[in-house]
């Protein structure tokens, strides 16, 4: 009976994978085609030149390297930021705590077609001229989301201990923060920062309303894809499925070799606190 | 900022800590004096944690003042207080090695490495744990996780030493262990120790000076046998070991009368009105050779090793009697026997007849 049950999940699990991993091999599958005309849909034959020759459709570089700009920038201002509000949300208690706290969600839950369109119309209304700088606001906005509410998770069983000790040891708030708040939340910020650089890559809709004459990666897909569909475009989207996936097995090998050599070399349980404890009778 | 060798390390003058409503610190004032060890004992709830965690710098006191030394440490941050303490669950920094643990609190004094290493070493040796230097504390026992705190706090040496329950986690066997080791340490550095606990053994075992806390207030304080032997209220006589309750009124000096209109004698201080009277199980002997007497009838009795627990029913109530069993085989009395229990006056203590409802596991009548 077991038997049949976990076998039965494997080959459910496997569908999934497969439900999951088709799309993107047919995206991998014809970066390596070598089309006949300007659409990259029906398979002709195989070829490296795509990948060598990358940057061969004219614009396209120019596109994704101002994607990645703008990732980078907008990935590194919303951690910071984020990381921060999640530090106030969670550690004080101050007026407005409410309202910040269901705010940080708003840019999650609303509609991208809202969020675009309102954007684009605040910043007519305020005079800045779309660009990357509203590019840049606009991402920064919905990374921040995602980082408050993954850094928060990590702040609300945080053992608040650790940094009493290492105050009682001498440490004032900075250096208590540094040494050890920090790094224990090295991982949690790390994670949300990736998430939000592939947030931020991937952007299509906000970015579209708010781009002005700017150019991303997405955004020239939608514009080529009218006039012809170069492998070109497979090759990069490949890459950075590639890259993504690169990044996720190298953070789960770690944390599987972390859980092991914490595994071999424990001798004894853990402690739990409050057991054991009551005295005998005299 | 001349500082006389006989001030207490530690001095608390009506400290209160109120969270909200709740009043967990009640106005406590003690001074713990310079090298002692110094247990703070009370049952869970009873503001003990709150206490050390006023001397620590983690909680600010309502009111009052608390003295380090001759320096009023009220507003000053934990860092800036020659205190360290030793948490309940470890809080051992677990990005860090064991050596990097210990290492943390010298470094932030900034001391030179090279010494940073001795010290590291040396005190790593004292609690033995030499050689786990690079592991992580989560590849570390319980009880090796408990002396990594003990190490990395009095590497720092500090004037006082606070311990919250440090050995609260540990099973029995290595509970009993560390007790003597603590104890060992801090005769071998010579620091103050404050050492919260809720187990009257434990505290009894290890320290100087008992300050029997209840509900936000100190109860008593004194020696272990003062607090045994000498147990000024209901409360302190039934939290530390069993004890023998007994309503009475005191009649005269050093005479008081139970219910049933006996009379015993027990020294009773000044102290009019109705009392209880207590004695300690083992005091009381099966035979008619002291003072005070009560007969009664045996209830059940039990063999428990060293001694054999008989309860006696009597006209005042039921009492717990410790035999000693000198003899092999045993020679205590079978239930439904008749005996007289008696007792020295000078083993019997008078406590204010407190409310029965706040207390351990005694026996009141
Ligand atoms: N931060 C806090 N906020 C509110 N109540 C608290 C807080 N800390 C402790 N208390 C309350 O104060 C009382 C004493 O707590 P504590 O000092 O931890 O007791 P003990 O250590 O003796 O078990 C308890 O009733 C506890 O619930
Ligand atoms: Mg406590």
């Amino acid at each position: 009976m077991t038997w049949i049950r976990r076998h039965l999940l494997t080959g459910y699990a496997i569908l999934a994978f497969c439900y999951l991993l088709l799309p993107v091999s047919v995206v991998l599958l014809f970066s390596f085609n070598a089309p006949a005309g300007r659409f990259n849909y029906v398979w002709e034959g195989f070829t490296f030149d795509n990948w060598v020759h990358w940057d061969a459709v004219p614009g396209i570089r120019d596109a994704v390297v101002k994607s990645l700009e703008i990732a980078i920038v907008s990935t590194i201002a919303a951690t910071v930021l984020g990381t921060l509000i999640a530090l106030a949300i969670v550690r004080h208690r101050f007026r407005g705590r409410g309202v910040v706290n269901v705010l940080v969600f708003l840019p999650m839950s609303t509609p991208e077609i809202v969020l675009g369109a309102s954007l684009l119309t605040l910043f007519i209304n305020a005079r800045v001229v779309t660009g990357f700088l509203t590019i840049f606001i606009a991402h920064v906005m919905f990374i921040v989301s995602y980082v408050v509410v993954t850094v928060k998770a990590r702040l609300i069983d945080f053992d608040r201990h650790l940094e009493e000790a290492a105050m009682d040891l001498g440490a004032n708030e900075w250096v208590t923060f540094r040494k050890v708040t920090l790094p224990l939340l090295a991982p949690a910020i790390l994670s949300a920062a990736l998430l939000g650089f592939a947030l931020s890559i991937d952007d299509f809709v906000i970015t579209y309303f708010v781009a002005g004459s700017t150019t991303t990666f997405p955004l020239f897909v939608w514009g080529a894809a009218r006039v012809a569909v170069p492998p070109q475009v497979n090759v990069i989207a490949s890459a950075i499925f590639l890259v993504s996936v690169l990044f996720m097995v190298g953070n789960v090998l770690w944390a599987v070799r972390a859980a092991r050599r914490a595994r071999e070399s424990m001798p004894a349980a853990l402690p739990v606190p409050d057991q054991l404890s009551r005295p005998e009778a005299a | 900022m001349s500082e006389s060798m006989t001030s207490p390390d530690v001095r608390l003058e009506e400290v209160v800590k109120e969270f909200g409503e709740m009043r967990a610190v009640d106005g406590i004032s003690l001074e713990i004096p310079r090298g002692s060890f110094f247990a703070l004992l009370g049952p869970s709830g009873c503001g003990k944690t709150t206490t050390l965690r006023m001397i620590g710098g983690f909680e600010e006191a309502t009111s009052g003042r608390i003295f380090l030394g001759d320096r009023d440490v009220v507003g000053l941050p934990p860092y800036k207080r020659d205190v360290n303490t030793v948490f309940q669950s470890y809080a051992l920094f677990p990005h860090m090695t064991i050596a990097d643990n210990v290492a943390f609190g010298l470094q932030r004094k900034g001391i030179a490495r090279a010494e940073v290493n001795t010290r590291v070493a040396e005190i790593l040796e004292l609690v033995d744990l030499a050689g786990r230097e690079s592991r992580k504390p989560r590849q570390l026992s319980g009880g090796q996780q408990q002396r990594v705190a003990l190490a990395r706090a009095i590497v720092c040496n500090p004037r006082v030493l606070l311990l919250d329950e440090p050995l609260g986690a540990l099973d029995l066997k290595l509970r009993k262990q560390m007790q003597l080791e603590l104890k060992r340490i801090q005769h071998e550095i010579g620091i103050t120790f404050v050492h919260v606990t809720h187990d009257q053994e434990e505290a009894m075992t290890m320290a100087d000076t008992i300050a029997v806390m209840n509900g936000g207030r100190i109860e008593q304080l004194g020696t272990p046998a003062d607090l045994y032997e000498r147990p000024q209220s209901a409360f302190v006589a039934g939290f530390l070991g069993k004890s023998n309750l007994l309503a009475g009124t005191i009649t005269g000096e050093g005479l008081v009368r139970l219910v049933d209109g006996s009379e015993l004698r027990a020294s009773t201080n000044g102290t009019r009105g109705p009392v209880s009277i207590g004695v300690r199980p083992e005091k009381i002997s099966l035979s008619n050779g002291g003072v005070n007497r009560l007969a009664g009838k045996v209830k059940e009795s039990a063999y428990i090793g060293v001694a054999t627990e008989v309860v006696v029913t009597t006209s005042v109530g039921e009492l717990t009697v410790f035999h000693q069993n000198v003899e092999a085989g045993g020679v205590a009395p079978a239930p439904g026997s008749q005996v007289t229990l008696s007792w020295a006056p000078e083993a019997t203590f008078v406590v204010d007849r407190g409310d029965p409802g706040d207390r351990g596991e005694e026996h009141v009548v």
